[in-house]
């Protein structure tokens, strides 16, 4: 084991993965300013700074990617991804279906989001859902240093287009790395901590909110267990399901606005396939209809935090029919 | 390729310029009986997308978009896969999932087909990365229209195919309308070209519907970008003398401007150059449009009598 940050773990499966494939190349706005060690091992072809300008960015790289190189783009920060969703959603997830499976687009969209720094609205949006909603593309989001490594080798070496959201709270939080390879498989969930009285699904920073809800409710006798996404698509429906049949309860957690969000989705998931296996109503924590304020009190109010999740659990735990 | 067997054959240039203008007449014959759904036609730009196309190697590749008919036949697609295509056909180069909108056919290297104007720009870059990083030897031959380059797209892409010296031949086909606005509403200079110095990307405009002329101007800019290994951009100035999408009544188009390019018609002028030279008879130009008009006939039998994709298809290739 080693310990790397977020950041860093991003670092080490770009270096893993250009290393394996000559084909693997990375650009973006500061990508070869900020990482001096890539451009240093694999040169200025492949790791490029960009202009500023996130649609030819995409753009480029979907047209790379139909026409055989796997490139990985850097937009900073989840919001820039509105400059770039045509080229995302029209043509990378597009193409290949209308043109009856003609071409495929290996490539990752890498982008930063999420409330931590108090960079307010226009940096820090949780858009996931929005590409979750878009055929052709997968999302991906990781709550450790790990799963950020494993989940972006994965992403790497699959054939379609994968946005990849990095949790800003979470980027410089050290974590334990397995040393050596390890590719962490997308659309699997993970399951970090077990308990049969209720289910707490989420991902990104919201995850340790989670946890730490448990140890909270443990406190109380309450045994819940913490599933985390890591995948939004495709989404681990069985993992959900299989934890819920046995809990019979469901809190959705996740920093992303609540309406119409990814938890939304998982809602209506247990309610058509473990409606009878319920034994209290879902509950659903997210953000507000609002966008992020700046203030920190109020970014953080924002995020369902620790304390919230652990009362709605104890609320389901203790919920009589009428 | 077989274009390139004939791309100094006057002639042969004639017969792809009528089989073009053959099949979009189908279509829109078919649009009107309701048998076929309406299309972007590009009738009046004949002579455009022909010179270009025979301008070119069988290793380049060609990014187009709605208006896409002449650039896939001159390349040599198949009339009735196209017709099949458009009329959501399983025989249809794309299956029936594109319809006539984004038709790519990989093998003839028309490849990354998007109807979202100005996407083709956007994407040309990338195509052009691949070439040159995995060494491969055709250059990159981006066709849009002066809506597309008012898109910030346009701009984007040219500075970063100048910036990164990336071997694109950029192709303005201007035929004077973005969608149901004329080009002097919406554009600050009168030609595309123009903007190219901006930045310092070599460019030229060419008569759009003088064949010969699209023909030699874009077989230089095609060998400089070759040279090079950087963008050019070639406009072709020329005329949709049919409306934005059939059905269209035109009743916004001054008739008098419509009058004065239908008289510069592409085939009509290359034809009456060809009898007037003699390198062509009265008799031959018309059994090239007997040869054209039965080659669609056979098209459209083709089209007509191909199944519609099955209820399976419509989830299959939304992901590799």
């Amino acid at each position: 084991m080693t310990t790397l940050t977020l950041h860093d773990a991003v670092g080490a499966a770009l270096t893993e993965e250009m290393r394996r494939d000559p084909r693997v190349l990375v650009f973006g706005e500061g990508v070869a300013t900020k990482r001096h060690d890539l451009v240093q091992e694999f040169g200025a072809r492949r790791v490029r700074n960009t202009p500023l300008a996130e649609g030819i960015i995409a753009g480029t790289a979907v047209g790379a990617a139909g026409t055989g190189l796997r490139p990985v783009i850097d937009l900073l920060f989840a919001p820039f991804l509105c400059y770039a969703m045509d080229e995302l959603v029209n043509s990378a997830g597009k193409l290949r279906y209308v043109s009856g499976g003609q071409f495929s687009f290996p490539l990752v969209t890498l982008a930063m989001t999420g409330a931590g720094w108090g960079i307010g609205a226009q940096h820090n949006h949780n858009i996931e859902a929005w590409f979750v909603h878009s055929p052709g593309l997968k999302v991906v989001m990781p709550s450790n240093p790990e799963d950020a490594k494993g989940l972006l080798k994965a992403a790497i070496r699959d054939d379609n287009p994968v946005l990849f959201f990095l949790d800003i709270g979470l980027l410089y939080q050290p974590g334990e790395v397995a040393t050596g390879e390890h590719v962490t498989p997308l659309g699997k969930a993970a399951v970090l901590r077990e308990g049969g009285d209720v289910t707490l699904v989420s991902y990104g920073k919201t995850v340790h909110h989670c946890l730490q809800a448990a140890d909270a409710l443990a406190g109380k006798g309450i045994a819940a267990e913490v599933i985390d996404l890591r995948s939004l698509k495709p989404i681990d429906d069985t993992a959900i399901l299989a934890s819920v049949t046995r809990t019979g309860r469901l809190v959705v957690a996740h920093e992303a606005n609540r309406l119409c969000g990814v938890g939304a989705e998982i809602a209506a998931l247990v309610a058509e396939e473990a409606f009878a296996r319920l034994k209290a109503p879902i509950v659903r924590l997210g953000g507000p209809d609002a966008p992020v304020a700046s203030s920190y009190p109020l970014e953080q109010a924002f995020v369902p935090q620790a304390d919230s999740i652990a009362a709605a659990a104890e609320r389901l735990c203790t919920f009589q029919h009428a | 390729m077989t274009h390139t067997q004939h791309e100094t054959d006057p002639r042969h240039l004639l017969e792809q310029m009528l089989l073009i203008r053959a099949y979009e007449e189908a279509i829109v014959a078919g649009s009107t009986a309701g048998t076929v759904p309406g299309t972007c036609t590009s009738v009046g730009q004949e002579a455009a997308a022909v010179g270009v196309i025979n301008a070119l190697g069988a290793d380049d590749l060609i990014l187009t978009n709605h208006r896409s008919a002449g650039h896939l036949l001159a390349r040599g697609a198949d009339p009735g896969r196209l017709l099949a295509e458009v009329m959501g056909r399983s025989d249809g180069y794309c299956g029936g999932k594109s319809g006539s909108l984004h038709i790519s056919v990989r093998e003839l290297g028309v490849i990354l087909t998007s109807t979202i104007v100005g996407a083709e720009l956007s994407l040309a870059p990338g195509v052009a990365l691949s070439q040159t990083m995995l060494g491969r030897p055709g250059i990159v031959v981006c066709f849009f229209g002066d809506g597309a380059a008012c898109e910030g797209s346009f701009h984007e892409s040219l500075n970063l195919a100048a910036l990164w010296n990336l071997p694109i031949l950029y192709v303005c086909e201007n035929n004077q309308w973005q969608a149901f606005v004329h080009r002097r509403e919406a554009t600050s200079r009168e030609h595309i070209s123009d903007w190219a110095a901006s930045y310092g990307i070599p460019a030229g405009t060419v008569d759009g519907n003088d064949v010969s002329a699209v023909l030699a101007a874009a077989r230089d800019a095609a060998a400089r970008v070759h040279e090079s290994g950087r963008p050019f951009l070639l406009e072709t100035w020329t005329y949709r003398t049919r409306g934005h999408f059939e059905p269209d009544d035109q009743s916004y188009v001054d008739p008098a401007e419509r009058e004065a390019w239908l008289a510069r018609d592409p085939i009509a002028m290359h034809r009456d150059r060809l009898v007037a030279d003699g390198r062509l008879t009265t008799a031959e130009a018309d059994a090239l449009d007997d040869e054209v008009a039965s080659r669609i006939a056979v098209a459209q039998g083709f089209a007509e009598t191909s199944p519609f994709p099955d209820a399976s298809e419509l989830t299959r290739d939304v992901y590799a």
